[in-house]
């Protein structure tokens, strides 16, 4: 009898190469996905040491962060965008790497890109030079963030060197209330465990609510599970996994189709396996959730109060939330909703897939932004944005007072000309809240789901999207 | 490519105080528009050591009886958030080659250990007294003995951490890991051959 065993561990064993002289595993990443921020070093490194790209055909490139959601022409309007851009096409085009540009109508946020391509698989190891690359690990990979050094040593090997992470498991049972998402159930799960709490574990997420969870579901929370402190965040491969799968551009086709299902269902965690943590949610306890502070973990439910430090039960607790609340400009003890807010964000590698804009359309029509409020709609590819203008979902949300952008990683990190400018205060439906996140030293970021970013929008304030939007008691 | 060996880090200290210390703070993504990692080193925790007019914030990396420290002292979860190699890279151009903190977020110990800038753990009462004991004189000598794990300073000692792996690595100048991984590399092809996934 065999040893039952985690995907984490099959995974693992079935990528490792050998062990390196200080312990670390020499792992094989099956897939290397790279975009223009973190990759030209690497390839100056490359250069530099004279090395070639060990496997091309398994390494994918796209442009996200810093592209202009606004001009398409080139020219970008800012020199050193354009200078990432001409650099990442020459690097492409220099080692023979699947570059899916702009023109290619396949471009968009590198973590949409890959599993809208199916590249992204179940059973693979997949890395690339960004932390939020634990988004693929919804399909049952195990896909790391990694720096830039790390980059080149994928590119010179298609390896890197990597210590061995635990797995906690998190199951998440029951049913979620009507008007709560995936992304509440991570700013839950983020907020229960605490922004370091994963460090050192991959988290598998299961139980009957991921059971459900559709696809981009799944991506949602596996894409914050960093946020949580977790180096990689998977869910185990099943029938929906298989049927996302089907027909997309790099999946198997014919027979070959058949035998990859057989084998991508082996890669499922075992009954019985060992977890080295187990942690348990029940999914009514989640509401929709909302940050205050500055970190992902400083969270609280959309008809709680903001902290109050003097309540707080350490000195550490203390200061940190004195801290936050000093940046946020919020007061202690006062409920969170009602602040008022002047820039709605939607989109990111978080919340920018199709079914994030098909939901927010399917309250937001007929529906107006507050005055005041600049509102920002950007697809999370070029093939989310077409989607939505198949479906008329752009014009719901130009009608309603959204712009309607072109793809990329936009107003959630601003490396590009979405920025907020002073100390505005931005709902958002992107990932981190971190001290001038998005775009300015003193701007203040509102973590949330697409819907409650919506209902932030119309109203003006941070609001409860079941009481503004009606959304049904069931 | 032989590397340098690093047993131990002897300079002056600097504490940076506080939890949850993310690589945005660190380097805000607008510094991240380049394609080189030179420079980055003046942009070192730029949105809060700068005012808007360019004007110094109060932060301990602006007090000059501070310059040239070589080792950063700070809190918990050291480095969180975006893996962006930027943010070492600008810690290293800065001048910094070490790093004491309660603990380090995961990806960011990866990409300091990779620079060959060792991170070390200790108690949070321990990191206290380096920093009384810089505070009280800036000049005084701090050791972070990599291989003995300890810190030294001012006739003082404390334990510290340092991973196990990442200690080899830079107890034996193997922090680099590109080497060993080339050598490796008829064993990735044959490895690679199992996988379906992977055919040309």
């Amino acid at each position: 009898m065999t040893t039952p065993k985690s995907l984490f561990e099959k995974v693992w064993e079935a990528h490792a190469v050998r062990t390196l002289a200080n312990g670390q595993t020499q792992l094989l990443i099956g897939t290397h996905l790279i975009h223009e921020v973190t990759s030209p070093q690497a390839f100056g490194m490359l250069r530099d040491l004279g090395l070639k790209v060990a496997m091309p055909h398994r390494t994918f490139a796209t442009v996200d962060h810093i592209v202009p959601t606004d001009q398409l022409v080139e020219p970008y309007r800012d020199p050193l965008a354009q200078a990432m851009m001409d650099e990442l096409r020459r690097n492409c085009a220099e080692f023979g790497i699947t570059f899916f540009d702009r023109a290619t109508g396949k471009q968009g946020i590198v973590h949409i890109v890959g599993p809208e391509q199916g590249i992204t698989q179940p059973g693979t190891t997949i890395a690339c030079g960004d932390s939020h690359t634990s988004t693929h690990g919804a399909f049952g990979a195990v896909a790391f963030g990694i720096g830039t050094t790390q980059i080149r040593d994928v590119l010179a090997t298609q390896t890197m060197a990597l210590g061995r992470l635990k797995v906690r498991r998190i199951n998440v049972n029951g049913r979620l209330r009507p008007g709560v998402y995936a992304k509440d159930v991570i700013l839950h799960i983020i907020r229960v465990l605490g922004v370091n709490g994963g460090t050192g574990f991959a988290y598998e997420y299961g139980g009957e609510v991921f059971d459900r969870f559709s696809m981009e579901e799944r991506m949602t929370v596996c894409n914050m599970s960093i946020e949580g402190g977790a180096r990689a965040g998977y869910v185990n491969p099943d029938q929906t996994t298989f049927a996302y799968l089907k027909g997309r551009p790099y999946s198997p086709s014919g027979a070959a189709w058949e035998e990859a299902v057989i084998r991508w269902k082996s890669f499922a965690s075992d009954p019985g396996c060992h977890y080295d943590d187990v942690v348990t949610i029940d999914a009514a306890s989640i509401a929709p959730t909302v940050t205050w502070g500055i970190n992902p973990g400083q969270g609280i439910s959309i008809d709680e109060r903001v902290p109050d430090p003097t309540q707080a039960k350490a000195v550490d607790e203390r200061t940190s939330i004195e801290e936050a609340l000093a940046y946020m400009k919020l007061r202690p003890g006062t409920p969170i909703k009602g602040t008022r807010i002047d820039v709605a964000f939607l989109g990111s590698c978080t919340n920018g897939r199709l079914s994030d804009f098909q939901e927010v359309a399917r309250f937001l029509k007929g529906r107006r932004v507050a005055p005041g409020v600049k509102a920002i709609a950007v697809p999370g590819s070029q093939i989310v944005a077409l989607q939505c203008e198949k479906l008329g979902l752009d014009r719901i949300f130009a009608d309603a007072g959204f712009e309607w952008r072109a793809a990329g990683c936009s107003m959630c990190l601003a490396m590009n000309p979405d920025k907020l400018v002073g100390d505005q205060l931005c709902a958002s439906s992107s990932n981190r809240n971190f001290k001038g996140r998005q775009g300015s030293p003193t701007g203040r970021t509102v973590l949330m789901s697409p819907l409650m970013v919506a209902a932030a929008a119309v109203t003006g304030a941070v609001a409860d999207a079941r009481e503004v939007f009606a959304v049904n008691q069931n | 490519m032989a590397l340098a060996k690093i047993p131990s880090v002897t300079g002056r200290a600097v504490n940076v105080p506080g939890n949850d210390i993310d690589t945005d703070r660190i380097i805000p993504a607008r510094f991240m528009k380049c394609v080189t990692f030179d420079g980055l080193g003046e942009f070192l925790f730029h949105d809060v050591r700068k005012n808007d007019d360019g004007s110094d914030k109060p932060h301990p990396l602006n007090e000059p009886r501070f310059k040239g420290a070589t080792i950063l002292l700070s809190g918990a979860n050291f480095g969180c958030g975006s893996s962006r190699e930027h943010a070492p890279q600008a810690i290293q151009k800065y001048g910094f080659r070490a790093i004491i903190a309660e603990n380090f977020a995961e990806i960011f110990f990866g990409n300091c250990t990779t620079l060959g800038i060792p991170c070390a753990t200790a108690a949070r009462s321990d990191i206290a007294r380096v920093a009384a004991a810089v505070e009280a004189n800036p000049a005084t000598e701090v050791v972070l003995d990599v291989a003995a794990q300890e810190v030294r300073f001012g006739g003082q000692r404390i334990v510290v951490e340092v991973r196990a792996t990442a200690r080899d690595a830079l107890v034996h100048g193997r922090w680099d890991a590109i080497g060993e991984l080339l050598d490796g590399l008829p064993a990735v092809q044959s490895r690679a051959r199992a996988l379906p996934y992977l055919a040309a």
